[in-house]
This record gives C-alpha cells, sequence and structure tokens, in this order.
C-alpha cells in the first residue's frame, strides 16, 4: 500500500471539490473493494477522500411511485428495507446472493458500483493488464479465462463486472443520479458500465470530478414474478460464473413486460431489449425462454477455457424465468436450486 | 481410573483461544520491536542481476533491506539448512543466500522498518532485475520427464500379465491438482533481542525443537542462544512442519539489527510455502468374475521442486486394503521450477487413496457388484507388502456400521436412479486408511503438594487437541481433578518432542505423560510405606492407585494414605519427574487406523450444481482419548474432503510460472453452505498390542476417503465420471 492523503468531505460540494483538486484523488465510502485493491498496489490513490458521512442514506419515494436510493446506504440495509423487500424483491434477492453479511454490512451502493473487476491478472501487478496498466496487454486472452466474459468482450480486455446488485438495477431499469461541479445529471443505470472496447481502464461511464448521489428505481418492481438466479463454484461466497435477474409481468400464462440482465458474463450487466420484446405477448413455456436465451446470448463467444459459460447462461436464462414465472424465485437462503 | 479419557472433554485451552489470552506468533511484544516485509521474486527462474534498495532505504522509518548481498552470514552446507523433516535428496531453500531465482514468489529481500506498513510501503520501493531462464511449472506437459524414486513397495507377483488375463479390467488416470493448506493463522515469528546475542522466537511451527536446531544451524549459533516458543498455532495441517522462510528472515534481521524482529507473511506469500503436489494417479485392477482381485498396479507422478525431491506414499495403500497376489507399484516426481511440496493432512493417502477407492468404484460398476460387496470380497487381513497381521483392523465393522447409519441397503445401484424432485440423488462410498505411527517423547510431571501438577512437554498443539489429551492422561493417572492439571507445550526447552504431524502426537505424549505420572506414583508410593504406622507398610509399590488425592492400595482398597499428607510428612514441596518414552520396537504387526465413508449429494444437472447433503465417516482408529476433540478433529477432515472434491485447486499461469489464485476468495474452500450434515461414528477398536493404551491417533484419517466417496455418489447420481479433481460444475456439463 502506497502512501496517501486522507481528507472528509464536510458536505457534497466539499467532496467535489476535493475531487476536482486533485486528479489522483479516490472516493472512500465502505472501502470494501478500494482497500483490497490498495493493499495489492492496484489503487494507487493520492488522496482518499471519505464521503461515508455524508447525508446520502436515505431511501424515499418519488412523486412517480418510484424509490430514490442514497448512495451510502449500506448494501445491508438496502436488501433489508421494507419497501425493497415488497416492491423490488429482486433487487433484494440479487444484494443477498453477494458477498457476505460483513461485507454487505459495510459496501455501499454507490460503492457497489464502483466495484473492479476480479480478473486476476488485474490485482496482480507482475503481469500485463490493459485495465490496470493500459497497453500492457491482456494476460486473460490466452490465459486463465475460466470465469471470464462471453459477451462484449474485446481484444484488450475480457473482463467481467462481477456485481450482483447491478445486474437486477438493470433489469429494474435503474437510473443513476450524478453530482458534478457544473449540477446533476441522470443518466440509465445500463449506461453507466462500459464495454471494454480499447479503454477497459475505463469501467463506468462516471467523469471526473463526478460522484454517484443516488440510485432511482422506477414505480413498477415486478414484485410477483421475479427470480435472480446465481451460479457459481461452491453455494455461497464466490463471484457468479453466471448469474440471472428474470422479472415478468404474467397474465395467466402470457407475457406482459419482460426483463431480463445477465451477470458475470461481460463487462457490464448484460441486457438485450430484443430477447425481452421476443418475451412479449408469449406464453410463458420453456420453449419461449430458450428462444429470449438465444437472443440474450446472440455472439456470445468463448475464449480457452469459458466455452461452458455461453451453454450454462442459456440455462440459467431458462430456469430462473422458469422461476419467475412460477412465482418460485430462487432463495438466497437455502441454496438448493427451485 | 478413567474419569477423563475416553470422554467429551471440552478444551482446556478452549477459554484463552475464544477470549483472546492465547497468543500467536506474530501477537509477542517486544521493546524497539521492528517489522519486516518480505520482497518476492516475480520470474521463476534466474537470477538477480542488480537489486537496489537505495529508494527504499530512503522511506522514512525504514531501518535495513537485507538482501543476498547485504546479510550475516549463513550456513553453506546443504546439511546445515536440513531440518528433521527435509527431504533426504536436495539442497533446502536458503532465503537471501545468493541470486538464484528457483520459483516465482521465492524471498529475495527483507525490508526491515519500524512499523510494518512501512515496511510493507518501502518493499515496493526495491528494484530487482532479472536475468530470466527458461522455466517449466506444468506438470501435464512435463509428465515425459518424470523420475522414479525408490518404490514405496517391492511388486508382488506379474501384475501385468494378471492384468492382460484378468476377466475385467479397469485402469484409469485420476489428476488432482495443487493444494494449499491455507490455515487461518498467517505464518508469523517474532525473534526477540535478549541484548547478549540470544533470541528468544516465537514462532509459528509444528515443532520448536526442529526450529530450534535448525536456526543454531544455519546460523552457527550454540543451544543456549536460541529458545523456540509456539504456545499456540492456529492450524498448520503440515505446513508448519519444517522451518519456514519466515523464521529464517526474522532470525537473519534481529541478528543483523541487534534488535527484536516481527515478520509475518501476508496470505498471498504464503503461497510461496510448501502445498500438496499436484499428482497423475495411474490405477489399474484386473479382477476375477466373482469379484475378487487378480492384480493391482498404481502409478504416481507428482509435482516437486528442482531442488528437492519432495514424495510420499500415494500408491501404496491397496497392500494394506484390498488382496491381490499381483501387485506393483512406483512413485514418480517431474522436477519444475516451482516451491517444494510439503506435507498436507494425509499426505500420499489423501490423493493415493482417493485414485484407488474411485477405480474401486469404477471396478465394482464393471463388476456389477455393490460397492461395499466388492471390498468385503477384496478384504485384506493382512499388509500384504510384508505380509503382517494388523494389531487391530475393524474395517469389516467401519463398514457395516457406516452403510447402516447411512442407510445404504437402500441403494438404487442403477446410477441415474435416484431422484429427490428436481435434483438427482447419488450414494457413493470409499474407504479410508492411515498408519498409527508413535515417536519417542519425554514429558515432565511437578506435583506440588496443594494437590497441582504442571505437565510439560516440547510438543506442539496445532489445535489437533494436544493440551487437552495430556491433561485428561495426567488428571487420570495422577487422580486429580483436570483443573488441578496445568499444561505447557511448545518451548524448545522443555522435554523432547519431534514434529506434531502424522497422526502420532496422541500415542506418543499420552504414553509419555503415562510414563512420568507412574515415576511419581512409585516414588509416591516409596514414600508412603516409609511412613511410620503406614497403612500400607507392607504394599508392593507398584501396585497402586492414585486417585482422588488418595494414594490406594490395588488389593485392600481400604489402605489408602493422602498424597498432601504423604508430601507433607516427607518434607517435600514438590516430586519432579522427566521420563523419555520410547515404545519398544515391533516389526511383527502393521499399524493402520481405518474407515468407511458413506456420501450422499444432491445434483441440479441441468445447471451442474452438487450439494453434499450428508456424510457419514464410521472410523475405526483404536481408543479415542476425547469423543468430542475427536469428532472434530474427524468432521474438519471430512469438511477437507468436501473441498478436495469439489472446490480445492491452486491455479498457475504457466506462461509466468506464478500462482493466480494466491488468496481465500479464489482459492475456494468450503464455506457453511457447502457443509450438511456430518455423522461420526467411532467404532469400537480394542487395540493392546499397538500399545499400552491402545492409541492410534485421529489427525489424518478425517479426510482420506471423503473425496472419492463424493466422486462415486456423484457418478451414482449422473452416469459420469469425473477423474479430474476438483468436480466443477463446467465438468460436469461437458
Amino acid at each position: 500500500m502506497n502512501n496517501f492523503r486522507y481528507s472528509r468531505a464536510s458536505d457534497l460540494a466539499d467532496a467535489i471539490r476535493l475531487l476536482a483538486a486533485d486528479p489522483g484523488a479516490k472516493l472512500i465510502a465502505g472501502g470494501t473493494n478500494l482497500i483490497d485493491l490498495m493493499k495489492e498496489n492496484v489503487e494507487r490513490p493520492s488522496r482518499l477522500i471519505d464521503i461515508s458521512r455524508l447525508p446520502l442514506r436515505d431511501v424515499e419515494e418519488t412523486a412517480d411511485g418510484g424509490l430514490r436510493i442514497g448512495a451510502l446506504v449500506p448494501n445491508s440495509d438496502l436488501a433489508y428495507h421494507p419497501l425493497i423487500e415488497q416492491r423490488y424483491p429482486l433487487l433484494a434477492s440479487a444484494i443477498l446472493a453477494g458477498a457476505s453479511a460483513q461485507l454487505r454490512n459495510m459496501a455501499s451502493v454507490g460503492g457497489n458500483l464502483m466495484q473492479r473487476t476480479r480478473c486476476p491478472y488485474f490485482y496482480d501487478t507482475t503481469t500485463p493488464c490493459n485495465k490496470r496498466s493500459p497497453g500492457s496487454g491482456c494476460s486473460a486472452l490466452d490465459g486463465l479465462n475460466r470465469n471470464h466474459a462471453i459477451l462484449g468482450t474485446s481484444n484488450s480486455c475480457i473482463a467481467t463486472n462481477p456485481s450482483d446488485m447491478s445486474v437486477a438495477l438493470a433489469a429494474l431499469g435503474a437510473l443513476v443520479h450524478i453530482a458534478r461541479p457544473s449540477g446533476q445529471r441522470t443518466i440509465a443505470l445500463t449506461d453507466f458500465h462500459r464495454l471494454p472496447e480499447d479503454k477497459p481502464h475505463l469501467d463506468t461511464n462516471l467523469g471526473s470530478g463526478e460522484i454517484i448521489i443516488a440510485i432511482e428505481l422506477p414505480p413498477h418492481g415486478f414484485a410477483r414474478n421475479y427470480s435472480y438466479l446465481k451460479i457459481r463454484d461452491r453455494l455461497s461466497y464466490a463471484f457468479a460464473l453466471v448469474s440471472v435477474a428474470a422479472a415478468l409481468d404474467l397474465e395467466g400464462n402470457a407475457i406482459g413486460e419482460a426483463r431480463l440482465a445477465l451477470g458475470g458474463v461481460a463487462h457490464k450487466p448484460w441486457r438485450s431489449l430484443e430477447a425481452e420484446a421476443a418475451l412479449r405477448g408469449q406464453a410463458a413455456t420453456p420453449d419461449h425462454f430458450g428462444r429470449a436465451a438465444d437472443l440474450l446470448l446472440q455472439g456470445a463467444t468463448a475464449r480457452s477455457h469459458n466455452g461452458f459459460k455461453i451453454d450454462l447462461a442459456r440455462r440459467a436464462v431458462v430456469r430462473a424465468l422458469m422461476q419467475a414465472a412460477s412465482a418460485t424465485p430462487q432463495s438466497q437462503a437455502h441454496k438448493k436450486i427451485a | 481410573m478413567n474419569a477423563y479419557v475416553g470422554t467429551s472433554t471440552s478444551r482446556v485451552d478452549g477459554r484463552a483461544k475464544v477470549t483472546g489470552a492465547a497468543k500467536y506468533a506474530g501477537e509477542f511484544a517486544a521493546d524497539r520491536l521492528l517489522h519486516g516485509f518480505v520482497v518476492e521474486a516475480s520470474i521463476a527462474r534466474g537470477r538477480i542481476v542488480r537489486l537496489d534498495t537505495s529508494e527504499a532505504l530512503k522511506v522514512k522509518g525504514v531501518v535495513d533491506v537485507l538482501t543476498h548481498e547485504h546479510r550475516p552470514p549463513l550456513a553453506d552446507k546443504d546439511e546445515a539448512w536440513k531440518d528433521e523433516v527435509a527431504p533426504e535428496k536436495g539442497s533446502p531453500l536458503r532465503p537471501l543466500y545468493d541470486n538464484r531465482i528457483k520459483f516465482n514468489g521465492q524471498p529475495i529481500a527483507l525490508v526491515v522498518a519500524e512499523d510494518w506498513e512501512t515496511a510493507k510501503f518501502a518493499a515496493t520501493r526495491v528494484r530487482v532485475e532479472y536475468e530470466q531462464e527458461a522455466f517449466a511449472t506444468d506438470l501435464e506437459s512435463e509428465r515425459g520427464k518424470a523420475k522414479k524414486v525408490d518404490q514405496p513397495h517391492k511388486p508382488r507377483g506379474d501384475a501385468a500379465a494378471a492384468l492382460a488375463r484378468a476377466a475385467v479390467r479397469h485402469e484409469a488416470d485420476y489428476v488432482i491438482p495443487t493444494e494449499h493448506h491455507n490455515p487461518m493463522e498467517l505464518f508469523a515469528t517474532t525473534a526477540v533481542w535478549n541484548g547478549s546475542g540470544g533470541l528468544t522466537v516465537y514462532d509459528k511451527t509444528q515443532g520448536v525443537q526442529n526450529v530450534q536446531k535448525f536456526l543454531c544451524s544455519v546460523f552457527a549459533k550454540k543451544p543456549d542462544d536460541i529458545r523456540v516458543i509456539s504456545p499456540y498455532v492456529g492450524g498448520a495441517f503440515g505446513s508448519g512442519l519444517r522451518p519456514q522462510h519466515q523464521v529464517v528472515l526474522a532470525t537473519l534481521a534481529a541478528l543483523a539489527l541487534k534488535r527484536s524482529v516481527r515478520v509475518v507473511l501476508t496470505r498471498q506469500q504464503m503461497y510461496g510455502l510448501g502445498y500438496r503436489p499436484m499428482t497423475i494417479e495411474r490405477v489399474a485392477l484386473g479382477a476375477r468374475p466373482d469379484g475378487t482381485l487378480d492384480a493391482i498396479t498404481h502409478e504416481a507422478i507428482a509435482v516437486t521442486s528442482r531442488y528437492e525431491d519432495f514424495s510420499r506414499n500415494d500408491t501404496g495403500w491397496a497392500e494394506q486394503l484390498y488382496k491381490s497376489p499381483n501387485s506393483k507399484f512406483a512413485h514418480k516426481l517431474v522436477d519444475l521450477d516451482v516451491s517444494t511440496p510439503c506435507d498436507m493432512r494425509a499426505p500420499g493417502a489423501a490423493t493415493g487413496v482417493c485414485a484407488l477407492e474411485c477405480a474401486m468404484d469404477e471396478l465394482a460398476v464393471a463388476l456389477q457388484l455393490d460397492p461395499v460387496e466388492l471390498r468385503l470380497r477384496c478384504y485384506s487381513d493382512r499388509d500384504q507388502s510384508e505380509g503382517l497381521p494388523y494389531t487391530s483392523k475393524q474395517l469389516r465393522e467401519c463398514y457395516a456400521r457406516g452403510a447402516e447409519a447411512f442407510g445404504w441397503s437402500r441403494r438404487n445401484p442403477a446410477s441415474r436412479s435416484m431422484r429427490d424432485g428436481k435434483e438427482l440423488v447419488g450414494w457413493g462410498m470409499a474407504t479410508g486408511v492411515w498408519e498409527a505411527l508413535q515417536m519417542p517423547v519425554a514429558v515432565r510431571i511437578v506435583l506440588t503438594a496443594n494437590g497441582h501438577a504442571e505437565v510439560s512437554c516440547a510438543a506442539s498443539d496445532i489445535g489437533t487437541g494436544t493440551y487437552t489429551i495430556v491433561a485428561q492422561v495426567a488428571a487420570d493417572a495422577l487422580g486429580l481433578p483436570i483443573e488441578n492439571i496445568s499444561v505447557r507445550l511448545a518451548d524448545s526447552t522443555l522435554p523432547q518432542a519431534p514434529v506434531e504431524g502424522g497422526s502420532w502426537m496422541a500415542a506418543s505424549s499420552a504414553h509419555a505423560v503415562l510414563g512420568a505420572a507412574e515415576e511419581i506414583r512409585w516414588e509416591l508410593a516409596c514414600l508412603a510405606k516409609a511412613m511410620p504406622g503406614s497403612p500400607l507398610a507392607d504394599l508392593d509399590a507398584a501396585n497402586v492407585t492414585l486417585t482422588d488425592g488418595m494414594i490406594v492400595n490395588n488389593d485392600r482398597r481400604g489402605a489408602a494414605v493422602s498424597i498432601a499428607d504423604v508430601m507433607r510428612h516427607s518434607k517435600l514441596e514438590r516430586i519432579e519427574k522427566e521420563k523419555l518414552n520410547q515404545f519398544a520396537e515391533d516389526k511383527s504387526h502393521a499399524r493402520n487406523t481405518h474407515s468407511a465413508v458413506f456420501a450422499e449429494v444432491k445434483i441440479d444437472e441441468e445447471l451442474g450444481i452438487i450439494r453434499v447433503t450428508r456424510i457419514v465417516n464410521a472410523v475405526a482408529a483404536g481408543r479415542i482419548l476425547n469423543t468430542k476433540t475427536g469428532r472434530s478433529q474427524i468432521m474438519g477432515g471430512v469438511v477437507w474432503g468436501i473441498g478436495m472434491a469439489l472446490h480445492e485447486e491452486t491455479v498457475m499461469d504457466h506462461r509466468f510460472g506464478r500462482i493466480m489464485n494466491a488468496n481465500i476468495a479464489e482459492y475456494h474452500i468450503p464455506v457453511n453452505a457447502d457443509v450438511h450434515d456430518i455423522d461420526v461414528i467411532f467404532v469400537d477398536e480394542p487395540d493392546d498390542r499397538i500399545n499400552r493404551m491402545g492409541i492410534k491417533g485421529l489427525g489424518e484419517i478425517g479426510i482420506v476417503g471423503v473425496p472419492a466417496a463424493i466422486a462415486n455418489a456423484v457418478y451414482h447420481a449422473t452416469g459420469k465420471r469425473i477423474r479430474r479433481f476438483p468436480i466443477t460444475l463446467d465438468k460436469l456439463l461437458e
């Protein structure tokens, strides 16, 4: 770990000012990922700006019936918030599928969106990695890539985004509210994270000097027919090989609105409007779910060790949609797959 | 009197451990303590051309940076670096000795600073230039270069011919990856400088006297100059058998700087220590139509380093378990540019028996025989390699009791035949076997007039419960309540003990305690006889029991004198006895522990998800000294076996020769969700031949057989035979 300066932001404006004044500065809230990366010398911020005491911890109803979640709400508080449990159980489930109780207690909502890939080459400073050291090359392309991306990859990077929460947020159509020196802006969560292209060192479209202040959920929470299904190498406390956030509106067995997002397969939560459109108006059957899965996985490509993820993702999508359709969502407490 | 031995006695050190009163090697304080941080090589093979420490030395708080170019003298001869459990062949690693790089992660410098954070930061300022050389780290691509090591067992008959004529044959490779111990406690040493050139070294180790002799040898010190203490060890599982490099570096720095120094390795750095070597196990079985064996061959090809030959008995276990007139075994090593492997829980057996027991399951399928029935038909009452009977072998009873507890008779033999809702259900089993070893150990007991006894010995308690069983045996032998026994362990100045490993410490330490206690008893009896008007005047001093603070004549229970009276009358404040216990050499019988493991898995076949829902492990291991700590020991082995079957794998990128999952986030071990019902059964196994108390030891047997039982259950559930461990879901989906 390198030496760094530490400042505690007195208010949001102060945080933005501090951030603008020092291009090497990083924000810290829960620190559950940043501290690890600093210990590994992957992140070497010149300054940590502690925003953990800023008043961004509220969960409020919005005028249109949605919810606005402060960026510093701890992951566990959000998962167990009554309004989330009742109206957005898909989000609660996805959060509880991730990390451990201790980590969820520390991690903030904004920090969860900012967590970095778990690619082992990104973590090991002795190996080439375009994300950590632009232009040095990607060791994963022809290396240990069993858990790497199958969608939206580039020749520069095949890392995945490790977040579970973001997958549910993508499916739910969440918005990200951002503060910046010149005011505020709002973008869709699906536009927040980037694909690697030729700039894999950029995980998100957050500009310099910008701070996530809130996540907004639209009114419709798909509370009846949903499931978050996470497939991993042990039954808990491991990053997803593949995860699926599935949500349906059902009228009898007929699908109205459908939402589908994949985690563990790309540099960002993977959603396909085409796949969702293909479900609309169809009967909730394994065949139709399989077709949607095919559309969602269109263009998937494998490297040497991750080919199994394409088939696994297809199966997981079908299963998650079945779980959603039958209103038997995957339990995060009992690991038997429903 | 057995008030404690054989009971469910709680750990005597439990309270100290859960309250934090128990101190570990990295927790001992010292005046003006310095902190060292290890700099490691980032290439797999070559030499250091330039090592520039100038930037590191400029960091405020840095005291020194030790390197091969800047350090006190170290021994030059290989023999000086060979500790009591070092491999026979080879040249042990000498940290900071010269510019040679033998593996990625090798320590090449120690930054010493006033605090740990400064040392760690300054370590990033050490600049190294290497001259790299071609290297190889992949066992499978180097398999052709395997060299044969001494065969563990002589061939019998003509296995090749027998295999060729066998009615039913099974032959396959089983691949078990490199695994790391990952004890919870980080490797650490606090070397305390005592001002006059001597050191007290608090070290994480399984053997303080081994470390003490090693340090004296490496640093040319007299025995009195270095004392090694390791009162508590937070797990080691074999990784602490040999002195590890942190103890060399902390000692080196303390001698160089004449100050106390602590070195704590990071979790990542611990992947540069020893490990269970990756092994390719080839097993061939030839059977007659009646399900008896005519031939067994087992060849293992394992990783070792280029500088030491580490090998264990992977292949000979069939000689103990299954009758066959023809057998052949071979153990081969491939030299790679990696650190030397080391013992890890049930070394050789965890891997070798895994392969053998998977192969036996495949043979059972080929013969259309129940897997337990096959094992009974092949059951061997003798260790065939030496043609010896066993001191005891209740393995048949293990099969019977385990099968009954598991409900094995309800198993449908056809694979894919059992279901629970969406999940396929698989029932598999395997046999376990380990050695029952015993070693010379000395114990000192000091009995004081207040009815308290201190028992001391250099043996370590690596979390296995040695403190507790020593206290139990002493309490029973001295007739005192266990609260009146205090136990001191793991100080090199205490009576001699070998490293704690191989499952030998329970039998070895218990008999040493018994021996010393008997000397105390004898002296008390003699003193009691000599008291004027003693009711024991006509006593045979050997024929007494100490119980409830009294010396009692075994023939006339009413004739008794209190220990306190005897000591008061003899004007003795204390009686001190030290006894080295040596077991009589007896090569007439084989000595082993055994187990039968039954596993249930439930598998979501579409997604490849495996849940190990039940394990029954029926163990025959002689007398169980403590059913509570014994059960925990077996449960721990079972959990590890689940990890070996489904999770554990050290992953290396062979382009860099570098381990890429050197942390316990990515090196998967079972978490709570992966562990369900574990039923431990101790099968009654009286054994008056192996040693006086009939003790065999439990340290390793709990893991042996578990991975195979699970793999066999996976086959039974799915019809898929996965021979490459761990069984991850992608292998089931293939």
